[in-house]
């Protein structure tokens, strides 16, 4: 195991923990940037050229493809890549791991050819060939849009998008955008991208038909329902934050999200966190705090309050996405009873609808106890049923069990 | 664009250097459920899921997804 | 409100479910009070290894007359108890160690449980994943391992068929022939059975129980790694010492094809926080690779941690208790709960009812700490086994 040291640590190379890593190196921080993905950029810019202006900066550690999988001691964190285990320490730590999509189950949502909204168009952004494939988006958010332009600038043919919440809500969102020129541009552009693809609201997934791979999608609006021939169906309901890092160096949080001062403080001492952790914003909200969090770490508190105003502008568009967005009472009824809904585990639908609590269900079905340790279900299991499922145990991402067993030997200072 | 050669279950396919292994999948069962054994393959694309687990040059439970392709590279899929 | 009954039994883990189910089919009218989740305490914490130890005479008659209780039900547990009859294998890493197999397969035989003493070479055709070096090891075919959670669950459903009561509550305080709970709500009852694990110190404060926290890490699915329950023959030693901290190799295959590595022991005076211990844990890992290498390169998926709820003897505290007139305990079973789950409820109700235990009861009599005419345990110094 290696023993690295560093003075600021960032988890997630996305635009929070890019814009954050950006301003301590100028300084003359060292800095140690880790992500799992293969690639600087996080969920946006993946597979992008994001970073490149700081890659080989001489106090720059930048560990991609690598994991926090612990912390195993205060200012600690136990790491994890393919080619081993290594441990980190830091004086400073600023968490930037973003957030993932809220994926909810449906008949028919495990059949290889559905995936993730925000999931398919990662797959197209590391590579996957859609070029004339039939593609169905749906689900809820200004994601989805996104997604669809990913994929038709792959060669796809998105034939429906399709919003489940209704034609109200999003156009009074739209209507607000006005106070955010930036993603008023941003829509406008990609209405105008977009503008071929037929896009429904009040619009949902009721089910993904075929035996062994998708081969059509039944769709409900309002009242009436149709069935669509498709390749690939891409639903996706929102993002939710990756609490379970946070969780586990203990920082407070609250209805879903870290909990930061002002200028980034979490409630743990020299943990700071920025980004989607902080709340579902977008990325310009990711930037905005990944500065905030960067100036104050080089000690620049006053700019830090300075910016820190700017983001009550961001903090109300988090706000206005959750409200405008909101999932309607029906996406929560789509599982039938044997619906699977933890993946890992198979655990459907019926059997859970017996138990009382996600405790209760982990300990007497199983569901949450695979790999992805309730990531998905423990999400789902909230919608459906309400369940609140703060717990998470070590190791954050499964892990080799050497690189839990420790064991340091030889010392590297960045 | 470099391509570069790897085998899916022994069989030999060629992709775009800097694809994921999930992308080079493009949508193949890669394993069966625990239960119902019913085929499953990549869902969430961003390391979450844990749905794309192939063994990779020996390495057993990888995720598909967060890995990128490397020339001679072999994946094994359950299904 | 207000209810009565013949038996209220605070907490259903398996120690109180089995006891409920006991005493429904000796016709009582039980009523089980359980504040959490059903198995959710202790009983979801442990590895459900159903083995027979030999610590004590006392210990070894409780524990294995549970394993074979257990072994008579099997058929009628439900496939998500995943009962296994995976066997214990003892492993012996030195000659001296060796020598302890072989007193250990003398007494084994000596009870008609049948067991195997196996070479190095025996040994490694059994578990050809074990390190090189070990001197051989003993084979208790029999033994099972079982997940508890979901055989308590199994315990409690059989009880209230035969007409025992389940009430969702806290006890906060017992009282003159009653349970006061924590809503407000009265339960009165002849006969009060607590049997709430560790946390019966909350409402008998002055019992003789203390927790010792234990860890365990679970791995992904690798079906047919190992085949036996593995226990270094060290294990009792960790078990019945009074050690402030000491791991031992035990490592399970669970019915998944995952495995569970344990396992540690610890007197925790961070009351029942259940954070990891870092560095023991990873010295047990440490020890588990010791016997097992090939575990390194294996995926953890999930680490936790639970408290055993001990006993200065390590004995459970099961009967009356002294000054506490129609209240009658049955907790303190420490790291062997699931095992004698069976067992000890089948002394308790003996005692409650007044038939005559199959099992010398004395040593396990709530009392035996403070009251000095009642020896520790009666027979612990004619063959003390460590
Ligand atoms: C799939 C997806 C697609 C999106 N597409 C668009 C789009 O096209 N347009 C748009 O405007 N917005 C898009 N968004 C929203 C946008 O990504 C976010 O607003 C922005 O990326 C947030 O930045 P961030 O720095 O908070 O987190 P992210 O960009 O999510 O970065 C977090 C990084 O942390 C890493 N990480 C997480 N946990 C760990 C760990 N334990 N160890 C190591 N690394 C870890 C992740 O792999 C990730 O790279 C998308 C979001 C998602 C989830
Ligand atoms: C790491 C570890 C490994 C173990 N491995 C094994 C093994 O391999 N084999 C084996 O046989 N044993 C093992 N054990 C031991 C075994 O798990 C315990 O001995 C057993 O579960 C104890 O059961 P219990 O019913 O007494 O306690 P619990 O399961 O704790 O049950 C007590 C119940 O009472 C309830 N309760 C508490 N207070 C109140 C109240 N005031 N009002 C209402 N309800 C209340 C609780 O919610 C709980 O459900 C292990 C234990 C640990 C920690
Ligand atoms: S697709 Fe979900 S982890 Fe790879």
């Amino acid at each position: 195991m290696r023993e690295l040291a560093t003075e600021l640590a960032i988890v997630g190379a996305g635009p929070a923990g890019l814009a954050a890593a950006e301003i301590a190196l100028r300084h003359g921080m060292p800095v140690c940037l880790i992500d799992d993905n293969p690639a600087p950029g996080g969920q946006i810019w993946r597979g992008g050229q994001a970073g490149a202006a700081m890659a080989g900066h001489p106090k720059l550690r930048l560990l991609t493809a690598t994991r926090v999988v612990a912390a195993p001691a205060p200012n600690c964190l136990l790491l994890e890549s393919a080619d081993g285990a290594s441990q980190l320490s830091y004086h400073r730590l600023l968490l930037a791991n973003g957030a993932r999509e809220r994926l909810l189950p449906f008949p028919g949502w495990t059949l290889p050819g559905v995936t993730g909204a925000g999931g398919l168009q990662a797959l197209v952004k590391s590579g996957l060939d859609v070029r004339g494939k039939k593609v169905i988006i749906a689900g809820s958010g200004p994601l989805l849009l996104a997604t669809a332009l990913s994929l038709k600038a792959a060669g796809a043919q998105v034939i429906q998008l399709a919003e489940q919440a209704s034609l109200a809500s999003v156009s009074r969102f739209a209507l607000h955008l006005w106070h955010w020129p930036g993603k008023l541009t941003q829509a406008l552009m990609l209405g105008w991208q977009l503008q071929q693809v037929p896009y429904a609201m009040n619009t949902h997934v009721r089910a993904a038909l075929g035996n062994d791979r998708l081969q059509a999608v039944r769709l409900r609006r309002g009242d009436e329902e149709i069935e669509l021939a498709c390749d690939w169906l891409a639903v996706g309901y929102g993002l939710l934050p990756n609490l379970e890092l946070a969780r586990a160096l203990g920082c407070k949080t609250h209805h879903g999200v870290v909990e930061v001062d002002h200028v980034m403080r979490t409630s743990r001492r020299d943990v700071f966190a920025a980004g989607e952790l902080t709340g579902i914003g977008g990325v310009d909200k990711a930037q905005l705090e990944g500065r905030i969090a960067g100036l104050l770490i080089i000690g620049e508190y006053d700019r830090a309050v300075a910016l820190a105003k700017r983001r009550r502008r961001w903090l109300r568009f988090a706000a206005a996405l959750e409200q405008h967005f909101s999932l309607q009472p029906a996406i929560a009824q789509l599982a039938s009873a044997d619906t699977v809904v933890c993946r890992c585990e198979d655990v459907r639908f019926g059997r859970l609808a017996k138990c009382g609590s996600w405790r209760e269900a982990k300990l007497h079905t199983r569901c949450g106890m695979g790999p992805c340790q309730g990531r998905l279900c423990g999400a789902a299991c909230e919608t459906l049923f309400g369940w609140q499922n703060a717990g998470s145990r070590p190791p954050v991402f499964p892990a080799r069990l050497d690189t839990l067993a420790g064991n340091p030997s030889t010392a590297e200072v960045t | 664009m470099t391509l570069i050669h790897i085998k899916i279950n022994g069989e030999s396919v060629t992709v775009a250097a800097h694809s994921s292994v999930a992308a080079a999948l493009a949508g193949r069962p890669n394993r069966l459920s625990v239960g119902e054994t019913a085929p499953r393959a990549a869902f969430c694309g961003m390391g979450v899921c844990f749905e794309c687990r192939v063994t990779i040059d020996g390495q057993s439970q990888q995720r598909a997804c967060q890995v990128l392709v490397r020339e001679g590279m072999e994946i094994l899929c359950d299904a | 409100m207000n209810r009565h009954c013949e038996v209220l039994i605070i907490g259903a883990g398996i120690v109180g479910c089995a006891l409920a189910e006991s005493l429904a089919r000796n016709g009582l009218a039980v009523t089980i009070l359980e504040a959490g989740v059903i198995g959710g305490g202790c009983t979801a914490a442990g590895m459900g290894h159903l083995v027979a130890l030999d610590g004590s005479p006392a210990e070894w008659a409780l524990s294995l007359a549970g394993v074979q209780r257990w072994q008579v039900r099997a058929h009628a547990l439900p496939a998500a108890a995943e009962y296994r009859e995976c066997g214990t294998l003892w492993l012996a890493s030195s000659a001296a160690e060796m020598n302890e197999a072989e007193r250990k397969a003398a007494l084994y035989t000596n009870y008609g449980v049948s067991c195997q003493l196996l070479t190095a070479e025996a040994l490694y055709q059994h578990e050809p994943e074990l390190a090189p070096g070990l001197a051989g090891g003993l084979l208790v075919q029999d033994e099972a391992v079982m997940y508890p959670p979901a055989a308590c669950q199994w315990l409690l459903e059989r009880a209230q068929a035969m007409g025992a009561q389940l009430l969702r509550g806290r006890a906060q305080r017992l009282e003159q022939d009653g349970v006061r709970l924590e809503d407000g709500r009265c339960l009165r009852a002849r006969q009060i059975v607590v049997a709430a694990g560790n946390q019966s110190r909350q409402l008998l404060p002055e019992l003789p129980l203390q927790p010792r926290k234990g860890q365990l890490v679970i791995t992904e699915r690798y079906p047919g790694k190992i085949h036996h329950q593995l226990v270094e023959l060290g294990y009792l030693q960790s078990a019945h010492g009074n050690a402030g901290e000491s791991v031992a190799f035990n490592v399970q295959p669970r019915a998944t094809g995952q495995l569970l590595i344990g396992s540690s022991r610890q007197f925790a005076d961070t009351g029942l926080a259940d954070e990891i211990d870092w560095p023991l844990l990873q010295k047990m890992l440490a020890r588990a690779f010791h016997y097992l290498p090939g575990l390194r390169s294996l995926q953890a998926i999930r680490t936790w941690a639970g408290f055993r709820p001990a006993t200065p003897d390590k004995l459970p505290l099961l009967g009356p208790l002294a000054g506490h007139p129609g209240v009658w305990l049955a907790t303190g079973h420490e790291g062997l709960g699931v095992t004698t789950a069976l067992s000890s409820a089948e002394l308790l109700s003996s005692l409650m009812i007044g038939l005559p235990p199959s099992i010398d009861p004395r040593p396990f009599d709530p009392n035996r700490f403070s009251n000095a005419n009642t020896p520790i345990c009666p027979h612990a110094l004619e063959d003390a086994l460590t």
